[in-house]
């Protein structure tokens, strides 16, 4: 309960003693350089593999007479929607971009950056912080519709090139029943897991106490606690709004 | 002038620092000095308000810093610059923009009046044409010399300096005590620097406070150091062979 209201006091802290608009935009765009742009490649790597897996995987599950083919890809739609370009993507997310801000915050603090800063008489928190934030929540989602776009055509491209179904029917799957609410959905968690990433990395580096040891430990604790988080929100999110 | 008065601090339970008193002129460079461990950073973090003392008080020019407001506070910090011991330079900007940094974020000044500012304090401690080089691609003693550059950018009232000679070589030290000395003359700001080194005492110490596990037991200036009789100071001063050896001749 004392880390739950520690934490609730540092991002009470981001909207104290602000800086300059300008100055935030000009971060939040070099944050979303680092934590979106730059994830861009592996995002790529990991959601077509994941849709050519799932595809083959469902295609070898569902040999019935009586489930047509393209029911494969009606699977390996929803499941992306529902889960793997918003959920899977926010683990990989979080091992990618949220070790990266605790690492980051917590060199900073070891080497007496952020005492600088304070010293200066900026509000470390908040110009440090807040950036990685707002970045985080708008990159994220268009991480997930980058990432559920390739899924779908890792899925379409195994389709073609191991014949478990045709182009069309891959095409026909995907189209049919669409529900467009699980678009939605997918965004709004995709919101609420940036947002949980960045503030929960950027709170464990912020606080990281003595050396390049310590620093290690923020990063791991930061993508654990992230990825508890994430399911835990996953869960909740899918109770109120299914 | 700042002036401390009965600073006190603990750290779960166990006190760091016992009521320490002193007043730092404007234009001398004032020393508080130490073995490892006595708490003159804790002393420093204090008057620069990154620790909050449990007791006492620190005031700047007579506005009390310790028990101001947040705005306060921020306004006062903005008239100090520190040096840290590591440099403190941010790794993901160059020379250039470490320097501008605090412009860019405190002032209001235009672009060329930045790049004018910069280049003057890059000049004055002796950076000319580094601009554009990255904190991992600058020595230990460049990454000082940065650091007082970034400190006084933005016409600071106060300078701090934490162990500004760790970690450099004996005429490094010397040059960078030099250089924070003449500052304080030339710019006539009101200088504070922790330190144990012992040439940095002889060298600059306008006026030296000693402490001794959390306490102030002399105080005094270069001049008068060696005359001292507190124990722990000498004890302290004559630690080497160097300073021995320059007594009995």
């Amino acid at each position: 309960m004392e880390s739950v209201g520690k934490f609730m006091i540092f991002l009470g802290q981001q909207f104290v003693r602000m800086e300059s608009f300008k100055t935030y935009a000009r971060r939040v765009v070099d944050e979303a350089i680092l934590i979106g742009y730059n994830s861009i490649p592996l995002f790529a790597i990991i959601a077509t593999f994941m849709g050519a897996v799932t595809t083959l995987q469902t295609a070898y599950n569902l040999v019935s007479p009586l489930v047509p083919r393209y029911i494969v890809s009606v699977v390996v739609r929803d499941m992306t929607l529902l889960e793997l370009a918003p959920t899977i993507m926010a683990i990989v997310f979080a091992g990618k971009v949220g070790s990266n801000i605790a690492g980051e915050l917590g060199t900073m603090r070891i080497t007496e950056q952020i005492d600088a800063l304070e010293v200066m008489g900026i509000n470390a928190t908040s110009y440090l912080v807040l950036p990685k934030i707002i970045a985080s929540i708008i990159t994220y989602p268009m991480l997930v519709i980058f990432s559920g776009f390739l899924t779908i055509t890792g899925g379409y491209l195994i389709s073609i090139a191991t014949g478990v179904l045709s182009g069309t029917e891959y095409v026909y799957g995907i189209r049919y029943e669409f529900v467009q609410f699980n678009v939605g959905f997918a965004l709004i968690k995709a919101v609420a897991f940036g947002f949980l990433v960045a503030a929960i990395s950027a709170y464990k580096g912020y606080y990281t106490v003595g050396g390049a040891l310590e620093v290690g430990q923020s990063s791991t604790s930061a993508v654990n606690n992230s990825c508890i988080a994430i399911l835990l929100a996953d869960y909740v999110l899918a109770q109120l709004l299914i | 002038m700042i002036e401390i008065d009965n600073v006190r601090k603990s750290f779960n339970g166990k006190p760091v620092l016992h009521g320490i008193s002193g007043r730092f002129e404007k234009g001398k460079t004032n020393l508080i000095i130490g073995a490892s461990g006595t708490g003159k950073s804790v002393l420093l973090k204090c008057i620069v308000g990154l620790v909050m003392p449990d007791e006492g008080s620190v005031s700047y020019d007579g506005r009390d810093f310790t028990h101001a407001d947040k705005s306060v506070k921020s306004d006062i910090r903005r008239e100090i610059g520190m040096l840290f011991q590591g440099g403190a330079l941010f790794d993901s900007m160059n020379v250039e923009a470490n320097v501008m940094f605090p412009l860019n974020v405190l002032t209001k000044m235009s672009p060329a009046e930045k790049i004018d500012r910069v280049n003057f304090c890059l000049e004055r401690v002796g950076l000319a044409g580094v601009n554009k080089k990255m904190p991992s691609e600058v020595s230990g003693g460049m990454k000082k010399r940065v650091g007082i550059a970034r400190a006084i950018v933005n016409n600071s009232r106060y300078l701090f300096c934490d162990e500004p000679n760790s970690g450099l070589d004996p005429q490094t030290s010397i040059k960078i005590d030099n250089l924070i000395q003449e500052i304080t003359y030339e710019f006539d700001i009101t200088t504070v620097v922790v330190t144990h080194d012992m040439n940095s005492v002889m060298e600059i110490g306008d006026y030296i406070l000693f402490m001794f596990e959390g306490r102030k037991v002399w105080e005094g200036s270069a001049d008068t150091i060696a005359a001292a009789e507190a124990q722990e100071l000498r004890d302290f001063i004559f630690a080497n062979k160097l300073m021995r050896s320059m007594v009995k001749s």
